[in-house]
């Protein structure tokens, strides 16, 4: 599998560690309903068959965060961006 | 027809004993006490041990394609008992004894033979952790002995004892452990179930869920039409969450693809199962004489049921490292199935999370040896609306409460379990 680093180019997917699932965001731990939030973020997935984000570190590279939209029927990358660049929708 | 050496000699003279099918063919009855979705080993038996154990026959089992399809005809056809946590090792200890009787029970011959497993030692620090590991074992009523470098020597005198970085110090031995033959454990429960009165669909792939105005499960659709049940029950796991979604549920499961690998088939060598302590690599021989082995998942979220290249040279240099004649043999067939990996490495079975819905999801890469036991625990669960006592920490809301069962301590990171 090749993925196209945003700042390196295409590179194999061996030079990246993966982190896994994009969309979970930490929740406020001071918040009332923290311990439903923190289950849900650190427990429960979508784990969708088909259009997937995840977070891989360039850890062999530039050491960039990258998000990637990857398809995980097909193992088919549409998209590539720096995690830094704000919030995922 | 009941199989026996008797039969097999008069039908073979008068007829072909075989051209018979062993389990019906039926048309989906509109409505059932229990639908069990997915016609793998764990529904299978699920589905069996419902009409045997609690009489329970008005059962159909939903399978997409036809049984043993999925991951019961991708795996490793290993069965072992060696767990470490309390509320792992009974479980899988229980499942070890339904192996033992497995044929007698189905009459079915799924060749199981308990030909042993060792863990190999290469360092102190592994020979304390599998110490205690085997006096875990010990503790739930399994066997465990373990072994020296010269007894393991003795075993598998032709592994790799001298290498530089990972020296062979011993072993970890489960005696009673062993393989079988997939499809005939598939097929044999099937059979069993038919001819206590359940039906087996094929080619019925559940396209939805039939929902009561309290939100209940009360039955699924099909593309065979739609089929109503008291009781549903989800034994899928691979596709768990893809089928949970249907349901808007999500679940405390990412989907992976673990790859196996056949060799060419080569005189009987290695006399059971073994695996490498120093890096994940697990290797025996199949009875037609091909070495079937294995080692990591590929790393990431997937559900295309194949792997990719790296992970198999990963998994040659772990086997070359061991094993240096692997060299010499070629590869016949790789492959790989989806596992269900949850995220502290143990199954789940439970009621619910939805009223008329039960659970059994989660097998990780270790769902082949539990099928009897699985079956076993998820008939009592679906027939009593309470879990057995073997699964009673296999519940889901065990991440809730923080109760999870981590063999390998390494957290909710499913790719590392």
């Amino acid at each position: 599998m090749l993925i196209p680093c945003p700042y390196c180019g295409v590179r194999d997917a061996q030079e990246f560690s993966y982190r896994g699932d994009a969309m979970p965001v930490r929740p406020d731990p001071a918040a009332p309903d923290a311990e439903e939030k923190f289950h849900d973020y650190v427990y429960l997935r979508d784990n969708p068959a088909g259009a997937f984000k995840e977070i891989w570190h360039h850890s062999a590279g530039c050491r960039r965060w990258v998000e990637v939209e990857r398809d995980t029927l097909t193992h088919e990358i549409k998209a590539t961006r720096f995690s830094a660049e704000g919030r995922r929708a | 027809m009941r199989y026996s050496l008797f039969n097999v000699i008069v039908n073979g003279l008068t007829k072909n004993l075989f051209a018979e099918r062993a389990w019906r063919d039926p048309d989906p009855r509109p409505a059932y006490d229990v639908l069990v979705i997915g016609g793998g080993g764990h529904g299978l038996a699920t589905a069996y041990y419902l009409a045997k154990n609690h009489g329970i026959a008005n059962v159909a089992v939903l399978e997409k394609g036809w049984i043993g399809s999925g991951n019961a005809g991708r795996n490793t056809t290993i069965f072992r008992s060696n767990y470490l946590l309390p509320g792992n090792e009974p479980f899988y200890e229980h499942s070890l004894k339904l192996w033992e009787g497995l044929e007698q029970e189905l009459n079915y011959n799924v060749m199981a033979s308990q030909r042993g497993i060792v863990n190999l030692i290469h360092s102190d620090a592994q020979r304390d952790a599998y110490v205690r590991r085997g006096n875990a074992m010990r503790l739930a009523g399994a066997d465990s002995e373990l072994l020296d470098a010269a007894q393991v020597r003795k075993l598998l005198p032709f592994l790799n004892y001298d290498d530089a970085r990972f020296p062979i110090k011993g072993g970890l031995l489960q005696a009673r452990a062993g393989t079988a033959r997939h499809d005939a454990v598939v097929w044999g429960y099937a059979r069993g179930a038919d001819k206590l009165g359940v039906d087996i669909l094929q080619n019925c792939e559940v396209t939805g869920f039939l929902r009561g105005a309290d939100g209940a499960v009360t039955g699924v659709e099909t593309v065979r039409g739609p089929i109503r049940a008291k009781k549903v029950a989800l034994a899928v796991a691979g596709s768990s969450s893809r089928l949970a979604s249907k349901l808007d549920l999500r679940l405390p499961i990412e989907s992976f693809v673990l790859q196996a690998f056949v060799s060419e088939a080569i005189k009987p060598l290695i006399p059971g199962v073994f695996t490498f302590g120093a890096g994940h690599f697990y290797i025996s021989q199949s009875d037609k004489g091909g070495l079937v082995f294995g080692g990591d998942l590929d790393g990431y979220n997937s559900y295309a049921q194949r792997g990719n290249l790296p992970v198999i040279e990963d998994v040659m240099e772990g086997g070359m490292a061991l094993l240096p004649l692997l060299g010499r043999l070629r590869l016949l067939r790789q492959w790989a199935g989806l596992c269900d990996m949850s995220m502290d490495g143990s199954p789940i079975i439970d009621i619910g999370p939805l009223p008329g819905l039960y659970l059994n999801a989660g097998w990780n890469y270790g769902g082949f040896k539990a099928t009897p036991a699985s079956g076993w625990c998820f008939a009592h669960t679906i027939a009593r609306d309470e879990p057995h006592p073997l699964t009673a920490a296999m519940r889901l809301d065990r991440f809730r409460t923080g109760h999870v069962i981590d063999e390998k301590g390494v957290g909710a990171q499913p790719n590392l379990h």
